[in-house]
């Protein structure tokens, strides 16, 4: 087989595998513009030439969306806002101090992100209970910094490392106090690790489902994740159609976020864990 | 550094200034302390507090009864004696540890060929491919899991359709639901897609750190592909696979959200388990907390075993100070 030949036959898998991987990703998008009659049947539509957004409207006047996409936000802003602060503080001790306790935070940073989440169900249920936060918007958020937290504090170090500490050093010569490099110097330079950290954990939150099944027993209470989970179980026949509609809706803000700060992120993935 | 050069700014050497320097020398080595203290406080708080309730459920009778009175009745070990002495719950630990070790393999082998696939691709094929990858890595789970279902379904879906129509059978309202086996090996095609990318774009990347010289003149030497990629490839590779595999065997042991949502909560038997299920299930679900903290301080002491090469391999990163 000649050089030619063998690029095109390589070229053909690579192709044949982009179509099996994204397929999933189009038969969504696809099927949510499709009437009702393409959906079911037997003889599968593949391109809807007539498209519809009855789906999109169905999806969203089902009870309890807007609520559970204000839930969403309100525990994504909120989780992540206080984490990506506390973090970051943690974060230039690990990146910039030796001190004696370092390993043990390592450790406990990484550890944490280990632990498998249906694991902690039944305390963080009791103990919530404990103190009436089932239910409870605050409840969810405080669950949520327990993973979130370690993953930013991981993820900041690795971008803190990228800048050289020569700059720091000649500003505090130059007269600086440390209040002074930090707010002039590290800051600026941080400003885009920071982004890419606060999308990611934005991206974990908004996708995180066990927790928030668990500790959200009511329906005006939930996530956007748990309301799209219930939504086949209530009748016999599925609406495919708003289904697929509702899933789409779900992800677009997960994907931009994700294809804007996937570059960045990808280092930082080697070094620490991310839940995928 | 910052301490000496600072000092030295300052510059002079009068007694009673040098104990004031030696007092603010303190200070500077508690800066570290002071700066990871919110966060110790806030994990010890949501986290060290819950796990400390973790191993006192696990000893305790405590129900919906006891969870209403906020105070459980002290049993001893019983709910340990009684999950280790639950067929089901060993049961479940062997179908689990199955179950991993095939998605584990498949995500590993099948990514390592794909990365591998990568580097010999036309460059616009290999951006396609990329960004093919990242558009699924993007996928939130809940989102693919709705997908897989509405793709497997027996009535229309289109996998039936598709397997029928390439003649590899029959497949008209094939139910890939009815048995435990399918319905386990439709879960690991949603992992190892779900999985794929992050796996193939990291060792892609490390395939980049390997000199083509080397592989070049192994090839002009007359060496096997194979024993280029066994001899040249695969060292480079190891320490990122090593990372890769352990991640995955913690996260494909603990995975609850795929297997519950995809399966469906009323065709979860005992049969079907996977760890995080039985524990769902037999804690959360029949509100037998006790008995469920008592699975739960088991499952995250057999986590803990497993995650100690990833944790050790991360010491070392972490080691490292600008």
């Amino acid at each position: 087989m000649n050089k030619r030949a063998r690029q095109g036959a390589w070229n053909a898998v690579g192709i044949a595998l982009f179509v099996v991987m994204v397929f999933p990703v189009f038969w969504m998008i696809s099927t949510a513009f499709k009437s009702n009659e393409q959906i079911i049947s037997l003889t599968p539509t593949w391109f809807p030439l007539h498209p519809t957004l009855t789906h999109f409207r169905d999806a969203m006047n089902k009870p309890f969306f807007w609520e559970d996409v204000k839930n969403s936000l309100i525990v994504v802003v909120a989780t992540v806002a206080i984490s990506i602060v506390l973090a970051f503080l943690a974060a230039v001790a690990l990146a910039r101090y030796r001190f004696s306790a370092r390993k043990l935070f390592i450790v406990l940073v990484i550890g944490i992100q280990m632990l498998p989440q249906a694991g902690l169900i039944i305390p963080l249920y009791v103990v919530l209970a404990k103190y009436h936060q089932v239910n409870q918007l605050r409840g969810l958020i405080i669950t949520y910094m327990t993973f979130v937290l370690p993953f930013c504090v991981w993820t900041l170090r690795g971008f803190l490392l990228g800048i050289p500490k020569d700059l720091e050093e000649a500003a505090m010569v130059d007269g600086s106090t440390r209040l002074g490099v930090f707010v002039k110097i590290l800051l600026p330079l941080m400003g885009p690790g920071l982004v890419a950290t606060s999308v990611f954990a934005f991206i974990t939150t908004w996708n995180e489902y066990i927790f928030a099944r668990v500790l959200m027993n009511d329906q005006s209470k939930q996530t956007v994740t748990v309301w799209l989970s219930y939504f086949v179980g209530s009748n016999r026949h599925t609406d495919w159609g708003a289904l697929m509609a509702a899933s789409t809706l779900t992800a677009i803000p997960v994907v931009v976020f994700f294809l804007l700060v996937q570059r960045r992120i990808a280092f930082g993935l080697t070094q620490g864990a991310v839940r995928g | 550094m910052t301490e000496t050069s600072s000092n030295a700014a300052a510059g002079t050497l009068v007694t009673p200034r040098r104990r004031r320097r030696s007092s603010a020398r303190r200070l500077e080595t508690l800066i570290p302390y002071g700066l990871v203290l919110p966060v110790v406080v806030v994990i010890g708080v949501i986290l060290g507090y819950p796990l400390y309730w973790l191993f006192k459920l696990s000893t305790e009778k405590y129900g919906l009864f006891e969870l209403i009175r906020h105070a459980g009745t002290s049993v001893g070990l019983d709910n340990y004696r009684s999950v280790l002495h639950d067929q089901v719950f060993w049961h479940t630990l062997l179908r689990t540890v199955v179950f991993t070790a095939v998605n584990v393999g498949l995500t590993i082998g099948i990514g390592m060929l794909v990365a591998l696939l990568l580097v010999r691709l036309s460059t616009w094929v290999r951006i396609l491919l990329t960004s093919g990858l990242v558009l699924v890595w993007s996928m939130p789970v809940v989102v693919a899991v709705q997908v897989w279902y509405w793709m497997t379904n027996y009535e229309n879906g289109v996998v039936n359709y598709v397997l029928s129509h390439l003649g590899i059978g029959d497949f008209y309202e094939h139910d890939w639901y009815a048995t435990t086996f399918s319905q386990l090996s439709m879960v690991t095609m949603l992992i190892v897609w779900g999985a794929l990318p992050f796996v193939v774009i990291t060792l892609y990347a490390g395939l980049a750190q390997v000199p083509r010289d080397l592989l070049e003149a192994a090839e002009v030497d007359g060496a096997r592909p194979w024993r280029a990629f066994r001899d040249i490839t695969l060292p480079i590779l190891k320490p990122i696979l090593l990372i890769l595999t352990s991640l995955s065997i913690i996260w494909d042991f603990g995975v609850f959200t795929q297997p519950y949502l995809l399966i469906g909560q009323s065709k979860i038997t005992p049969g079907n388990y996977l760890m995080s299920i039985y524990l769902f299930e037999e804690g959360y679900f029949k509100s037998d907390y006790g008995r469920g903290a008592a699975i739960s301080v088991l499952m995250l002491l057999i986590v803990a075993a497993l995650s100690v090469v990833y944790v050790r391999r991360m010491m070392r990163i972490g080691d490292e100070v600008a």
